[in-house]
């Protein structure tokens, strides 16, 4: 994770095109100016990044499953739950389903689990749309710096 | 008029915070209802939902975009509830 990048995913660990479902890891840096005002003395990642993390997650699963014909932009979260806090160090797995694929959006649920614990989860909407210029090669390379590439073969 | 009138006008009067009253099948969701492009997308996921169907929401806008439809023919509630019962019917 590089918080200040918005890199939030490290690796996607599992993509099942049939089921339509995407798990990813990624690790809380163990230091990050995010944490010198959230909170000073006491460092959280705060709710509106692990959003989104999930929403990275489900956008990645989107451009698989639809083979990066177009952009996945967040346009709504719904039912968002953060159940419990996490830290420098903490390993998570990010995991999204696609529940619902309309014509120009796109529905997911979302869910991060620490050390077996959920953190937080939600639901999720994006617009679909075709790729502003030059943000494909972009998102293909993000893609396959995660390992995505791979995964969708 | 339909039942599928009443369970449209309910997803649009909640999803986009209108009056119930204000729903008829004369509105025009644009023009009328001045429900924009990203409330629509919430009202087409209620409906796919409430009708399991997909809206060919891409298509429609194309259609309007090039003049091949007139925007009323898709907007205004009572010729959407008709494309909706269309769909329902084509699934079955």
């Amino acid at each position: 994770m590089r918080l200040e990048y918005f890199q939030m995913i490290d690796a996607v660990t599992a993509l099942d095109a049939q089921a339509k479902t995407i798990a990813a890891s990624s690790v809380v840096p163990a230091q990050s100016p995010v944490f010198e005002g959230h909170f000073p003395g006491h460092p959280l990642v705060p709710g509106v990044l692990l959003t989104e993390t999930m929403a990275q997650a489900s956008g990645y699963l989107i451009l698989a499953l639809t083979g990066f014909t177009h952009m996945p932009f967040l346009m709504a979260v719904d039912k968002a739950r953060f159940r419990d806090f996490v830290g420098p160090g903490a390993e998570l797995e990010v995991k999204a389903a696609l529940e619902h694929e309309g014509s120009g959006y796109a529905a997911t649920k979302a869910k991060i689990v620490s050390d077996g614990k959920t953190i937080c989860d939600a639901q999720l909407r994006f617009r679909t749309m075709p790729f502003p210029a030059g943000l494909d090669e972009q998102m293909r390379a993000q893609a396959r710096r995660i390992g995505l590439t791979e995964a969708v073969r | 008029m339909s039942s599928t009138f009443d369970t449209v006008a309910d997803i649009i009067a909640e999803t986009a915070d209108i009056p119930r009253e204000d729903v008829t099948p004369e509105s025009h969701a644009i023009d009328d209802l001045g429900i924009d492009s990203l409330a629509f997308l919430d009202i087409a996921f209620a409906i796919d939902k409430a009708f399991g169907i997909k809206l060919p929401l891409e298509q429609w806008t194309q259609e309007v975009n090039e003049g091949k439809a007139p925007a009323e023919e898709y907007f205004v509630l009572k010729n959407l509830v008709a494309r909706i019962d269309e769909l329902v019917a084509a699934k079955s």
